[in-house]
């Protein structure tokens, strides 16, 4: 990963739910685990020793089942849960040593919340709700209405300003609740399973939209999901959350690649990988030739050590050029030619690695041959074959990933 | 078992009525603060009255109406309109317009009291376990107490006259409002309290602007129980000289006077439906904008 600015700091925090808390620490830490401590003690560990950085501006999914402790360990940002210990540094700033005025302070101007149920005041209009935050700052009323009215529009709810809540679908409700999270304007957005109450097809937009959003507003989106496609779509990074541990912190690419432990691929198992995995992950290393170098013979006894039909071709840059035929060389030293130029086949499909490879599978199948991978420049990177693809997208995760870093 | 039964009616009888009447007494002697709690009511009770008296029986019927008109204009009204001037109507006609006002007092001033009484009192107890564990047992003992008990200390602490009256109706009434608001308070979502409180809100601007409007309907079905309760009141209130309907009952149980006393309880059926569809009107109203 590239440098980047840490926005929040997660140092040791750890949440025990119960009464025989301080007996449970103790527990804890003598590294009883965690059913044996309900059964001693009646007290939960929720959160367990969390240690981790956000970056600024990232999107960052906290991914667990139900009962992990990502609920938990959002809502102790924002400090709707007090931790049972550890610190949180926001801006580098220690928010557990904030006082009343400090915390209300965080909570206006520095954290909104988004809601999995929306949770929208029902007794109000739609730009009532969406003002709710600044109306609490005592920001005046037209002020307010303006803003409200403007993070409206950014969410794509123009007209409905007076409508009520239940006049409205769950998609443009939880639009509502985003507006009324940015129309605070924070740094920080905490967003608890946003989208889980939302039928397939609306998630999917919200997912677009929050992206294209975050795109303009560049915040720091700490989201909350079980849904692990959900994940891998909008994530930047991805922590995973098993009985109140953190598992692995991950990009959603290393995820896939590299499960840290049985509970990761057993969770990325079902995962529809053809929509994450990209070119740059599946393709290969091809054998090539330099078309202003080498001759056809050498092409042919590559292809004989090999065992291949075909060759990519490239020149002394390594620019891509195109793909030459078995046959064709064979041929060509027939005659006694030497110009491999003349057989060059420069119908090759063509993709970048970043390509997600659901989007190659309709080319692929039509293609008697093997895609080329190129960058920006022409520069070939690497090769898929259709039997590559397909391995990729087998459930066999350990062996899904290809080293080509 | 029969050993045990004789030991049993050998107990002599524990003097619980002593020391309810020497507990009586004892609060008697904080007259100073009964005498200025019983000039508090009085106070109440005469504006209430003044107010009521201002307009004569043709106008203050016209203003009911008009009432009724802006409270219920989101439902079906005609009906309840027509209903108010046939009965009040009928009230006037029959001579029991100033025991009307008189029972409509007593019933305005128990109602405002419980609700400055009750509703913080409701607040509370959805907020406090503690004070919800030690509030709810006396909730329903006052519910459950024949209200006839609650006269003979308010005379002794009160006197005699609508004050009394008025302060056995406030026991007997007080607790559906201080339940329903305690409800109300504890069913607004757990997300809605989430909310307000992650977009910085203080404890009373959750309470403001949150938890007191998700509640409204549900304290107002506690105000129209309450109200309901004080009405119950009026006849047993009489027995120690509150005036109104209440007391027409009770003159006509003396007399024996089938006609007199039904009449009467006409007019408190009457005055009580009114009640009734004027305060469920103000929850309606609100339900109505929600459900549009």
């Amino acid at each position: 990963m590239t440098e980047k600015n840490e926005k929040i700091k997660v140092d040791h925090l750890t949440k025990i739910f119960g009464s025989q808390i301080n007996k449970a620490q103790e527990l804890l830490s003598e590294g009883k685990s965690k059913a044996e401590i309900l059964a001693q003690t009646g007290s939960n560990v929720g959160v367990d020793d969390a240690n981790f950085t956000i970056n600024d501006n990232e999107i960052f999914v906290i991914m667990g089942l139900s009962g992990s402790g990502k609920s938990t360990l959002l809502r102790m940002f924002n400090r709707l849960i007090e931790p049972t210990s550890g610190t949180i540094f926001v801006d580098g700033e220690n928010i557990m040593q904030l006082d009343k005025k400090g915390l209300l302070e965080l909570r206006r101007k520095k954290m909104s919340m988004v809601f999995q149920d929306f949770a929208l005041l029902p007794n109000r209009t739609i730009i009532e709700n969406a003002a709710f935050g600044l109306e609490v700052q005592g920001v005046a009323k037209t002020e307010r209405d303006k803003k409200a009215h403007e993070s409206l529009e950014m969410v794509g709810l123009k007209g409905y300003d007076n409508s009520y809540p239940n006049e409205l679908s769950g998609g443009m409700q939880q639009r509502v609740g985003l507006a009324r999270a940015i129309t605070n304007d924070p740094d920080i957005l905490l967003m608890d399973e946003a989208f889980s109450a939302l039928d397939p097809l609306n998630r999917r937009e919200m997912q677009n939209e929050l992206l294209e959003l975050q795109h303009k507003l560049h915040k720091t989106i700490i989201f909350i999901s079980h849904d692990l496609n959900e994940a891998l779509r909008i994530g930047d990074r991805i922590l995973m959350m098993h009985d109140g541990d953190v598992v692995q912190i991950a990009t959603p690419e290393d995820l896939l690649t590299h499960p840290k432990n049985d509970y990761v691929k057993k969770f990325i198992e079902n995962v529809d990988r053809s929509k994450i995995l990209t070119a740059g992950n599946i393709m290969v290393k091809p054998n090539t030739i330099n078309i202003e170098k080498d001759g056809p013979k050498l092409a042919l006894r590559r292809m004989n050590q090999d065992q291949i039909s075909s060759i990519f071709v490239v020149d002394n840059d390594k620019h891509f050029l195109g793909l030459i035929d078995a046959d064709d060389v064979s041929d060509l030293i027939k005659n006694n030619e030497r110009d491999l130029h003349k057989i060059l086949n420069t119908n090759v499909p063509t993709t970048s690695s970043d390509t997600a490879i659901a989007e190659l599978f309709a080319q692929i199948s039509k293609s008697p041959v093997p895609f080329a991978v190129i960058d920006d420049e022409k520069h070939l990177e690497g090769i898929i074959l259709r039997s590559t693809l397909l391995e990729a997208i087998s459930s066999n995760t350990s062996e899904g990933g290809n080293d080509n870093e | 078992m029969n050993n045990l039964f004789a030991i049993l009616s050998g107990i002599p009888a524990i003097p619980l009525a002593k020391w309810i009447n020497s507990f009586v007494a004892w609060l008697t002697g904080f007259a100073g603060f009964f005498n200025a709690l019983t000039a508090g009511i009085g106070a109440i009770l005469d504006a209430i009255q003044w107010v009521l008296d201002l307009f004569p029986a043709w106008l203050f019927i016209i203003l009911i109406l008009i009432l009724t008109w802006f409270i219920l204009r989101k439902t079906k009204h005609w009906g309840s309109m027509l209903f108010e001037l046939l009965g009040l109507a009928l009230i006037w006609n029959q001579g029991y317009w100033h025991d009307m006002t008189q029972t409509l007092t007593l019933v305005l001033a128990t109602s405002l009291i419980i609700i400055v009484i009750g509703v913080p009192l409701g607040i509370w107890m959805a907020k406090s376990h503690t004070v919800n564990v030690i509030i709810r047992p006396i909730l329903s003992f006052m519910q459950t107490m024949p209200a006839f008990v609650y006269l003979i200390p308010a005379v002794a602490l009160f006197g005699i006259g609508m004050v009394p009256g008025v302060v056995a109706s406030v026991i007997f009434s007080l607790p559906p409002i201080v339940s329903m608001t305690c409800l109300g308070i504890q069913q607004v979502p757990a997300d809605l309290n989430e909310a307000a409180v992650s977009f910085g809100c203080t404890t009373w601007q959750k309470l403001f602007k949150v938890e007191l409007p998700l509640a409204k309907a549900t304290i107002i079905s506690g105000i129209n129980q309450g109200m309901m309760l004080a009405l119950s009141m009026v006849v047993i209130a009489s027995m120690i000289g509150t005036m109104g309907l209440g007391s027409l009952v009770y003159f006509a149980v003396g007399r024996n006077d089938a006609g007199a006393g039904f009449a009467a309880g006409i007019a408190i059926v009457i005055l009580a439906i009114i009640l009734d569809r004027l305060s469920e009107g103000l929850s309606g109203s609100n339900q109505n904008k929600k459900d549009n």
